[in-house]
């Protein structure tokens, strides 16, 4: 089984812990992990910031890159929704523009292939435990993108569950977006901020110490709000709890 | 679309100072986070609800591509019914036309029914112009209107007002219009209804003509639909000797069997009922009973262009149950004025932006008013994808300009990333020289007003890999 890693652009720059918890997890796991050093970003920002003739080249870069791979894992939900669900709307409108079918092509190779990890973790290696240790009360936030586009469902909050020592709380409300949404945050600052403030209000409200979620840029926004409050709780991506053991704990 | 909400700022500054008014935002989370729940209750009883929002789609879209079709087969039997159709390119267009019936009758007075259509049109501001009264006769569209405010919800046009300032205003304002609130009024429902209770009953007996929109227009048999609450919009439809019905030529349904389709998720939708309280009908007129002449306006205003549009067209589909706001993280803290439409939440930034064009500055930034949440998407009752449709605006809005700095910024982004060497160099600097990168840096704005950014970390992971893994 050829697996690579595709560890996101914002990963890459500003969260490497959870790219390297993410490897050293799958190894672990007994998953022979690959880096494809040509990789950079999915698009995403360009997409959604209406800029989807600047996202094209990147979906042919990530088909070319990750060329030959049994499964590309990420984790992030937000950039895996943006493969799976975005990637074949760009190939329909440069089809429908008279572009050709490469995307469809570059879009289809990609599609089938790519995991969340928490999805290649529950649905490809068939586990729940991953035999972690992580004494602390944790909140999970399940991002929008990975909620609704890519339906994790309880994938997260099984494998969160079956970590020794933790103690886990419902999130009120946890359905509701924390106001990130990329560009959004800049665009409109005073509603992503507001929207920042609730979610971390019910956060708190459950007296965890950890928030958890699944995606950085996400954790970056609520995280930052939390650091600015100096409240007696951090953000933290679920690769770093899961990685957690006994033995070497999260620090 | 009216000119009434021109001028309004554009939906961040907008945004702001309802973010920042703390009883607005109390009243708009406690009610949507009311009826949202009620309305995931409503919609969990029905076991095919996935089957009933497809029909739905299907029949609208269906509907949409065969429009010139329908709409001639309507005119027809609207005709064969005693009506007479007119056709309106525009707002203008129509408010002249409507105008023009009202004077004929002699009137200078006119009740109205709740409709969506004739706020767009700006009807009312038009009608008084030319010297007539428009009295609106939905409880809530009154309170909007004795207080000289605009709408903010589709479906629940005062849900920024509480019920103390709601008596305030019967209290100050009812007198002005007709028959005055008692001054000793209290904010209990059961009042605040009686006294809207009394002062509307003298406006139905008086009036003479009907002003209505429609929630369907049954093309096979000319019959229109309305879906209301209070009963108050029958009263517009029965008694007025000449009804005039305003309404958007995408409101048109192929066949009453369709209706069955709309009478579950309408109401489940929009006020978490299992059946709607009051569904009216009507078809032409009837000798003896009802209005003597029936007109029906048929309004185009934008919907044509929007039709034209292969991505956008689906936001004709919208049935108006205004579900999407009430599950709208953004719509629950900008509330409905910073829109500057009357159609507010995620179907506003969708509808609006097509109708109405993207040029003007709030227009264009109705499209960004979104996190992409996608919530929206997940309870429409006709399985919009509002957010697919708000991107694709803002490709529109992109292509004509887009935000100046941004354009720059994403093309440069795009390029760095199609050349990893010089990605990697990127996020190599800014990891060597992080111990000069200030918490909250001078101009990244408003992302520190409340945010602090991140550490950068001592080495990007592509170089941790490089070093423990090759």
């Amino acid at each position: 089984m050829r697996v690579a890693l595709f560890v996101t652009c914002v990963n890459d720059a500003v969260y490497p812990a959870t790219g390297i918890a993410t490897v050293k997890l799958l190894e672990r796991l007994g998953v022979d992990v690959a880096f494809p050093a040509g990789q950079t970003c999915c698009g995403q920002p360009q997409y959604n910031t209406g800029y989807r003739r600047e996202s094209e080249p990147l979906v042919r870069r990530m088909a070319r890159v990750f060329a030959g791979y049994d499964h590309i894992v990420t984790p992030s939900g937000s950039c895996a929704a943006m493969i799976r669900d975005t990637y074949p709307r760009i190939a329909r409108r440069a089809a429908a523009e008279g572009r050709g079918t490469e995307l469809t092509e570059a879009a289809e190779t990609l599609v089938p292939r790519v995991y969340e990890l928490t999805e290649f973790l529950v649905d490809v290696l068939g586990v729940s435990d991953v035999g972690a240790y992580f004494p602390h009360t944790v909140t999970y936030h399940p991002s929008c993108h990975g909620l609704r586009l890519l339906g994790l469902g309880d994938r997260p909050r099984r494998l969160l569950a079956a970590v020794k020592g933790l103690d886990l709380r419902e999130l009120p409300r946890a359905e509701e977006c924390c106001g990130f949404g990329g560009t959004f945050a800049l665009k409109n600052p005073d509603v992503s901020a507001a929207m920042g403030a609730d979610k971390v209000r019910d956060a708190t409200s459950t007296g965890a110490d950890v928030l958890c979620g699944a995606d950085n840029s996400c954790l970056m926004h609520i995280g930052g709000i939390l650091h600015r409050q100096d409240a007696p709780m951090r953000a933290l991506h679920i690769a770093e709890i899961l990685l957690s053991t006994e033995a070497e704990p999260h620090p | 679309m009216s000119g009434t909400f021109i001028g309004m700022p554009a939906f961040p500054r907008a945004a702001r100072a309802a973010v920042h008014d703390a009883t607005l935002r109390g009243n708009l989370r406690h009610a949507t986070h009311t009826i949202r729940g009620k309305r995931a209750q409503a919609v969990a009883e029905l076991a095919d609800w996935q089957q009933l929002r497809d029909a739905g789609k299907q029949i609208k879209d269906h509907t949409l591509r065969h429009l010139d079709r329908y709409l001639e087969q309507l005119e027809r039997s609207v005709t064969a019914a005693g009506g007479t159709v007119h056709w309106a390119a525009d707002a203008e267009e129509a408010n002249r036309i409507v105008a023009g019936l009202v004077k004929a009758t002699g009137e200078s007075e006119v009740v109205k029914v709740k409709s969506m259509a004739t706020q767009e049109t700006g009807l009312n501001e038009a009608l008084a112009a030319e010297g007539i009264h428009a009295y609106e006769t939905d409880l809530a569209e009154l309170i909007v209107q004795l207080g000289d405010d605009r709408p903010s919800h589709i479906l629940v046009p005062a849900i920024h007002r509480n019920r103390a300032e709601i008596r305030d205003i019967f209290r100050e304002r009812m007198g002005r219009w007709g028959r005055a609130a008692p001054q000793d009024l209290t904010d209990e429902p059961a009042d605040l209804a009686e006294a809207a209770r009394l002062h509307l009953r003298e406006k139905f007996l008086r009036a003479k003509v009907g002003i209505s929109g429609a929630n369907f227009m049954v093309a096979e048999t000319g019959t229109l639909v309305v879906f209301e609450s209070e009963g108050n919009g029958r009263m517009c439809l029965t008694l007025p000797e000449t009804l005039i019905s305003v309404v958007g030529i995408e409101k048109t349904i192929p066949t009453w069997r369709d209706l069955e389709v709309f009478l579950q998720t309408l109401p489940r939708s929009s006020t978490a009922e299992r059946m709607n309280p009051y569904t009216s009908t009507w078809t032409g007129t009837t000798d003896g009973d009802g209005p003597r002449s029936f007109h029906l306006v048929l309004l185009d205003n934008g919907r044509t262009d929007a039709l034209a549009d292969d991505v956008g067209r689906q936001a004709l589909r919208c049935i108006r149950c205004s579900a999407c706001l009430n599950v709208c993280p953004v719509y629950e803290r900008a509330g409905g004025h910073a829109y500057g439409s009357v159609y507010p939440g995620p179907i506003g930034a969708i509808l609006t932006p097509q109708l109405r064009g993207t040029t003007s500055e709030i227009d264009a930034s109705l499209p960004y008013a979104s996190s992409l949440c996608g919530a929206c998407y997940e309870v429409c009752p006709v399985a919009i994808d509002i957010p697919e449709v708000l991107v694709h605006l803002r490709e529109k809005v992109a292509s004509q300009g887009g935000h100046l700095w941004e354009k720059a910024a994403m093309k440069a982004a795009a390029l760095a990333m199609d050349h990893p060497a010089a990605m990697a160099a990127g996020e190599r600097i800014a990891s060597r020289t992080r111990a000069l990168h200030p918490k909250r840096p001078p101009g990244a704005g408003a992302w520190t007003d409340s945010r602090d950014l991140p550490d950068l970390p001592a080495e990007p992971f592509r170089d941790w890999w490089k070093k423990n893994r090759t």
